[in-house]
């Protein structure tokens, strides 16, 4: 792999770029891997760099059926944070985020990994029971935050109006510091570049349109490109889990709908945070482009059609300029649509499945894109070790047989 | 933004009066006592989730406050067929793609 | 400064008409119908901005919704700064300030120019994710230096002072786009009967029929125009929206139009009649039909430094000089691969100025248009392009080669041409935008070398989106279309007869895309392709050289297509350099996914009049001036504004709350209940309804007897709780949470008309029929006697009895409930009686000191008791068994009720779940923090185990203590061992857990 660093750019930009090596190579499928993962998107990439990298499996095959990272690890709105409120959830999202904080290093590659907080916005005397009670979980499971009163907030973005007269006055906030955004894109790449690296084969427009099943144990994936084998088969398709169930012939509790955000205009650099707000239901931040990158809710029906409904553009950009009433004459440039796998308690499904070595990673909703280092990591060790690694142990499917559900959708209220 | 006809108020409507309420004809188990947990959580929990034709429940909660069932393209978001409870939809997956084979015969003899 | 390019005659302007106008501080001049950017030409402003990466001094490209570089900041005033206007689109007013967005210290010597002309050499696509990684911890540092060079505009710093509002439409045809093509198409439509809104974007309609050298009937196509729209508004049934942009086109033919009010005139909406106008306004448009006459947009060629301020698309140069009447340089030469652009030689030597030559691609050119530039003696070099544009701040001149397009190399030698304008046309790509926005890909049509719409169901593309591109076929076209959408929603065309419109030969284009230069593209000066985002044709080379393949990859990786321009003039360049590289077809590399909004809009204009007082209503009870008068404090429940505390005086909050708490417990209270909801339930099945909506038993409850319930989601969580009165045997009024009323409601509704249609019974929300006031205390059946007509007394009216009376006279049901642990009547009068009697109340209740109290006390006081609040206690995954409520569980109903099954699954059957229990700190004077987590083990280091958190904690003036309700892992297991609370501050309190029920646990205080 071209190692990457300052002085290289010096050096590739006096021999006019011509001398790059590609990301990673466009390979024929092998007849047999040790794993496929299916889906090319930051998960998945993840979970082979880990495989490769941690458990030293490098007959790997990457099923992509578009463009790596070409699904919601393109069209998210690239909020990182790990202040969740269960203690299950709360240390999946911190396992990810320790590696999200040498992220850049390890790959070699800069994902832009960018800690300027995260403040979620507490308007209700119970949005802000709520807030206490999420930061002393986070505190005592050794996840940084504090509860923020209006004057704090007012210091760290002084654009947004707190005052009384809003329809519901900002009360205070949480705040985890250690939050923040990336840049999307760069991640999948830089997973990518790095897999591809440890030997792993990353089959770009290659889909997968059955199991090979035998005596209830999977044998490989039937793909437009032929059969490819592997006794290993992890799926990790955000917005098509159910699709690939159905496939293998059993059903997820997941359902798939459409998840919109939206960019502005760029400009000048005016909010250094993420600003969340579940009760008026939208958060904001600035790229460093100078995009605003916005978003809220899902669209309450069922939709593979990566657009959800007008309304919901307008939901959002009205709590927006209820936030920060000085945005109404910025523009809005762009809007697009995920495709988003929800399940009925707001956390993933990690697990194995009725087919014997087909393992699910699936069911992040609205919040997969915060989650993709961790996520790579556990389940690349759940393939590994055919067993579920223990911070993926209570992310089960069983769980909704037995009721033992992890409920985040306080934490999830808004899509992030 | 989705147009959808109540076939209570037999209208067209905007989405914005409609809730969408999730998959349809789920039965609740006739004797919960004497179902599995296994088939309970499928009841609570487990979804068809079809990337396709797909039956759902719909309310017109901003309208006439009823619930009807709605035959929709999870796709292109084409709705092919609203109906009441209780009643069946006569636009299904299979129907569509007995329709789709017909149709591609009929082209094949035509040549 | 005089206008120096301005022609003495011809244009559209009004001369009559100047206005003044300020660039970057210096003051100019130009005439209404200007745009900044034909105004800024006129008076010979080459340099409006710099760009974005490598801060190149650029100017005017084009004259439309394309122009990637003419971004200007607009606004005299903080409120009225608008950030990223386009100059080509923005209507030139009086008084119009604007600035460049970039250039430090000024756009004309720019400091970081310098860098980026040294340093550009080193900033290939995705640089930065190749480097500032080391030190990790240097990053935040290299960050905040990207920061700084973010952004073109930048947001106002003060509140919006104008409103924006939304109209929505119903018509058969909504036509967008008012060129030839729509005007036809809306003409057709209209003449057939159908209900026609046409819509454009530009600020008067005609689209290209006004700079067109064409002549329709034997008259200038801009008189067709005006005849057309004149026809068009005397019709009673058709909206004609001018300065209107389709920004979305969405599901089931919803099409969203911007229609800017007042943008023309000035930064802030003006005043009409006293009163501020809406300054722009959404139009929501259900059609039956959408005809898409959005025409093309021209590519320019893609040659080293081809940003050099005096390039622009060959048809701008035609609408500067033939609607703007300005002329944007003096000496002209065009690099085209067809013929239509030579519309722009012509045009520029018809307006008295020079055309050094026309290079043309192809080999021998041949059209009507070529001819006439034979005629008039224009030079034109064949088999040839322009490679290379020189100059720094003005083109100065072209360098020419004669080129092989099939083997991307130049032929021979170059030549040079001194001119200081390069007008350059690579052919017409449809503006399929609208066509796209559902998700439909574009289709490669290599007949026209551009996509066209995939074909979206109701939808019509007409004209040149159609690949219509003559005047005569676009005209031709657009009828049909218009025919055609009036036709499919049910009408019968209308009569008309073509205009005649002379045929206008055009030779064959040749594709041409990327120029090749005599220097390999990744050596070659920049041959830019996005300008507004620096993408140039070597960024993408090596994009894909680096495995970025897909067009998609190209894109992010390069950020071609992601300005506010959105690819407009670059998308389909950038996608034939990245075929042309990987040796695919254009169509083989993917097709360009567009997303609304096809140009930028406010967010203003969209959340429209939805924000302060609209942005979500407050509900207030009937009582609601009396508590202000008495100076509340307010709390927000759900939509609703509920008296908080009442403080007298200078009072705390504390010392109101523990007031108002003592005087329930020890004298008489009232507050005022009326947002809980309640929904009135009549039917022969209700009661059978309520066995399977609650946990608990309604069989047996009577008429005049009331029960409190818990609603439970089928997973066996509790949902919802209350009170519920049998009024009649088949007759109930339930009660519900403040936030969940609505809820509850169609909880109801769906079980009823989804499950169990068979049992009859209906449903009605009261909530705001009734006005609900609960007097609390011992004194409360002292006092209500005295304003009642009915016997009070214990053995007449017992716990959990209601009564109908007449209370001041008002007619009323009384409720015996209490969820204060005292005496308590709820008092329901119908809401606009309620100021009568809740003032009665007061009247009678002086001498008992009757004390209003808010939700504050409420809270302390059900919470003495161990009552448990929705959504506080409860969290969705809270169990009745969780919250000690078994008494509350119907374990024997017959019918398996909702929730029930749920309850024996293994992790509901758990002894160890989360169990409702009570916290006594062991030092009297704290009060815990709602909020606070519980450990069992405070010398354990973090990570902590947690079992649990306090969900409801108060100081009680009745105990003398703090105390507070909590959820603990096997609470109910661990009364009397003592827990502690690690706060934030370093603090661990620590505290004994008890019973739920503080206060009263026998009862005694209601039941007297």
């Amino acid at each position: 792999m071209q190692h990457y660093s300052g002085f290289g750019l010096l050096k590739h930009g006096l021999s006019h770029h011509e001398n790059w090596q590609r990301m990673w190579r466009n390979p024929v499928p092998k007849a047999q891997y040790d794993v496929i993962i299916v889906g090319g998107g930051g998960h998945g990439l993840a979970t082979a760099y880990y495989l490769a990298k941690v458990h030293g499996i490098t007959n790997v095959a990457v099923v992509e059926k578009g463009w790596l990272g070409g699904g919601n690890t393109a069209r998210n709105t690239t909020i990182v944070r790990s202040n969740y409120l269960w203690d299950e959830a709360a240390w999946l999202y911190e396992h990810a985020m320790k590696l999200w904080e040498g992220l850049s290093q390890d790959l070699n590659y800069n994902v832009m990994f960018s800690q300027r907080g995260v403040m979620n916005l507490g308007h209700t005397l119970q949005d802000m029971r709520d807030i206490h009670r999420r930061v002393n979980a986070n505190r005592l499971n050794g996840i940084d935050g504090e509860v923020l009163d209006v004057k704090q907030i007012q210091e760290i973005v002084p654009h947004m109006d707190c005052s009384a007269n809003r329809r519901y006055p900002v009360m205070g906030a949480s705040w985890q510091p250690r939050a923040g955004v990336a840049r999307h894109d760069a991640v999948a790449w830089g997973f990518a570049r790095g897999a591809d690296a440890l030997g792993v084969d990353l089959l770009q427009q290659t889909e997968v349109t059955g199991f090979r099943i035998s005596g209830g144990k999977v044998l490989g994936v039937e793909t437009n490109r032929g059969f490819i084998g592997a006794k290993t088969v992890g799926c990790v398709a955000a917005g098509n889990s159910g699709v690939l169930a159905k496939m293998a012939g059993f059903k997820l509790p997941v359902e798939s709908h459409p998840l919109q955000a939206l960019v502005s205009e760029p400009m000048k650099p005016i909010l250094d945070t993420v600003v969340m707000s579940n009760h008026v239901h939208g958060y904001v931040s600035q790229s460093d482009k100078g995009d605003l990158v916005i978003g809220a809710g899902i669209d309450g029906y069922n939709g593979y059609g990566q657009r959800g409904s007008y309304p919901t553009i307008e939901h959002t950009l009205q709590a927006i300029v209820e936030l920060f009433p000085i945005f109404s004459r910025v523009r809005m440039n762009r809007q697009w649509g995920g495709i988003v796998d929800t399940t009925p308690d707001a956390c993933p499904i990690i697990s194995a499945t009725p087919v014997g070595g087909l393992f699910f990673n699936c069911g992040w909703g609205t919040g997969g894109f915060k989650a993709t280092p961790g996520s790579g990591h556990v389940f690349a060790a759940t393939l590994a070790e055919g067993k579920a690694h223990p911070l993926a142990a209570p992310f089960t499917i069983d769980r909704f047989i037995s009721g033992k559900l992890i409920d985040e959708h306080g934490a999830a209220g808004v899509a992030h | 933004m989705l147009h959808i006809y109540c076939p209570h108020c037999d209208e067209y409507r905007e989405e914005e009066e409609f809730r969408p309420k999730g998959e349809a004809h789920i039965a609740r188990p006739a004797d919960p006592e004497n179902t599995s947990d296994e088939d309970w959580g499928n009841y609570l929990f487990f979804r068809k989730n079809p990337r396709g034709l797909h039956h759902e429940q719909w309310f017109h909660s901003a309208g006439c406050r009823k619930f009807f069932n709605v035959t929709r393209d999870t796709v292109s978001y084409e709705i092919l067929e609203t109906y009441k409870p209780g009643q069946q939809p006569t636009v299904t997956a299979e129907s569509r793609q007995a329709q789709a084979s017909a149709q591609a015969s009929n082209q094949g003899a035509a040549k | 400064m005089s206008q120096r390019n301005r022609l003495a005659t011809g244009g559209r302007i009004d001369r009559t008409r100047p206005l003044r106008f300020t660039f970057n501080g210096v003051s100019f001049q130009g005439y209404a119908g200007d745009t900044l950017a034909s105004a800024l030409i006129a008076n010979g402003v080459d340099v409006l901005n710099r760009s974005f990466k490598y801060a190149r001094p650029r100017g005017v490209v084009t004259a439309g919704a394309d122009e990637p570089n003419a971004i200007v900041q607009l606004g005299a005033t903080e409120a009225g700064q608008v950030p990223n206007v386009r100059a080509t689109q923005q209507a030139l007013y009086d008084g119009l300030v604007a600035k460049s967005t970039n250039g430090w210290p000024n756009v004309d010597r720019d400091l970081m120019g310098v860098i980026g002309s040294l340093g550009g050499k080193f900033m290939p696509p995705g640089f930065y994710y190749k480097t500032f990684m080391s030190p990790a911890s240097a990053w935040p540092k290299y960050e905040q230096y990207i920061r700084k060079a973010a952004g073109l505009g930048r947001s106002p710093r003060e509140t919006d002072p104008d409103i924006y509002d939304h109209m929505h439409h119903h018509c058969d045809v909504m036509v967008v786009g008012a060129g030839p093509s729509g005007l036809a198409a809306a003409l057709a439509a209209a003449r057939s009967g159908a209900r026609v809104i046409l819509c454009d974007e530009q600020e008067e309609m005609g689209g290209s029929l006004l700079d067109s050298r064409e002549l329709i009937d034997g008259k200038p196509a801009a008189e067709w125009a005006a005849a057309v729209v004149a026809e068009l508004s005397a019709l009673p049934d058709v909206l004609l929206l001018p300065r209107t942009t389709a920004n979305g086109y969405h599901d089931h033919n919803f099409v969203t139009l911007h229609e800017r009010r007042t943008e023309h005139l000035a930064d802030l909406a003006p005043l009409a009649n006293g009163r501020r106008q809406s300054r722009a306004r959404m139009h929501k448009v259900r059609a039956g039909r959408v005809v898409l006459a959005t025409g093309t947009h021209e590519r320019p060629l893609v040659y080293a430094r081809n940003d050099v301020p005096g390039n622009l698309v060959a048809g701008a140069v035609s609408t500067y000089i033939r609607r703007y009447g300005v002329v944007p340089g003096q000496r002209l030469v065009l690099s085209t691969s067809n013929d239509h652009a030579y519309r722009a030689a012509l045009d520029w030597h018809d307006a008295g100025r020079e055309v050094v030559a026309i290079v043309d691609a192809r080999d021998k050119p041949d059209g009507d248009l070529v001819a006439a530039a034979r005629s008039r003696n224009i030079r034109i070099i064949t088999g040839s392009a322009v490679i290379e544009a020189q100059g720094k701040k003005r083109v100065t001149a072209a360098v020419v080669a004669a080129i092989d397009i099939a083997g991307f190399r130049v032929k021979g030698s170059t030549q040079e041409l001194a001119c200081d304008t390069i007008a350059s046309s690579g052919g017409y790509s449809p503006v399929v935008h609208l066509a796209a926005h559902t998700g439909r890909r574009p289709v490669w049509r290599d007949d026209l070398l551009g996509f066209v719409s995939g074909g979206v169901p109701g939808q019509i593309p007409a004209g040149g989106v159609n690949g219509r591109w003559s005047l005569r076929d676009a005209i031709a076209d657009g009828f049909e279309c218009g025919v055609r959408a009036a036709a499919e929603t049910g009408l019968t065309a209308g009569t008309f007869t073509l205009p005649t419109v002379a045929p206008v030969r055009e030779g064959k284009p040749v594709a041409l895309y990327q120029v090749p230069h005599t220097k390999a593209a990744m050596r070659a000066p920049k041959q830019f392709v996005d300008q507004q985002n620096d993408v140039t044709a070597a960024g993408i080379e090596l994009a894909t050289r680096e495995g970025f393949e897909a067009i998609e990859h190209v894109k992010r990786y390069t950020g071609l297509g992601f300005g506010t321009d959105q690819g407009k003039l670059g998308n389909i360049n950038g996608m034939a350099i990245a075929a042309r590289v990987t040796q695919q077809s254009i169509p083989d590399v993917g097709t360009t996914v567009f997303r609304p909004n096809y140009t930028p809009i406010t967010f203003g204009a969209i959340a429209g009049r939805h924000c302060n007082e609209f942005f979500d209503p407050r509900r207030y009870t009937a009582l609601h001036g009396w508590h202000v008068e008495r100076g509340a404090a307010f709390e927000v429940v759900g939509q609703w504004m509920r008296p908080w505390y009442f403080p007298r005086g200078n009072e705390s909050m504390h010392d109101a709350v523990q007031r108002e708490s003592r005087a329930v417990r020890e004298g008489v209270g009232i507050l005022d209940a009326s947002t809980l909801g309640k929904i009135e339930i009549q039917g022969k099945d209700a009661r059978e309804f309520l066995n399977r909506l609650y946990t608990n038993a309604w069989t047996k409850l009577e008429p005049g007897k009331c029960r409190y319930g818990l609603m439970c989601k089928d997973d066996g969580m509790v949902m919802d709780d209350g009170v519920t009165a049998c009024l009649a045997e088949n007759h109930f009024h339930m009660t519900t949470t403040t936030g969940g009323a609505a809820g509850v409601l169609d909880w109801m509704e769906m079980w009823h008309q989804t499950e169990w249609p068979e049992l009859e019974v209906y449903f009605n929300s009261t909530t705001d029929h009734w006005a609900a006031m609960t007097v609390t205390g011992p004194n409360a059946r002292k006092l209500l006697t005295e304003l009642v007509d009915i016997d009070m007394s214990a053995e007449a009216f017992g716990y959990m009895d209601w009564r109908e009376a007449k209370v001041a006279g008002v007619p009323a049901r009384i409720f015996r409930i209490s969820f204060t642990g005292e005496l308590s009547y709820e008092i329901n009068v119908q809401a606009n009686y309620a100021m009568h009697v809740w003032k009665a109340l007061f009247e009678k209740g002086a001498k008992y000191d009757l004390t209003p109290y808010g939700t504050e006390t409420m809270h302390v006081l059900r919470a003495e008791k161990g009552f448990i609040i929705i959504g506080q206690e409860t969290d969705g995954s809270v169990t009745p068994e969780d919250l000690g409520m078994q008494w509350c569980v119907g374990y024997k109903k017959p019918y398996s009720w909702i929730g029930r099954r749920a309850l024996t699954r293994p992790d509901t059957k758990r002894s160890d779940r989360k169990q409702l229990v009570g916290l006594k700190p062991l030092d009297p004077q704290v009060v815990l923090q709602e909020g606070a987590q519980i450990v069992l083990d405070k010398e354990i280091k973090v990570p902590m185990p947690m079992v649990g958190h306090v969900t409801s904690s108060y100081f009680s003036p009745n105990l003398g203590h703090g105390f507070a309700l909590a959820l603990v892992k096997g609470g109910s297991q661990r009364i009397g061992q003592t827990v502690y609370l690690p706060m934030a501050d370093g603090k661990i309190h620590a505290a004994e857990v008890v019973s739920p029920v503080f206060y009263d646990s026998e009862g005694a205080r209601h039941h007297v």
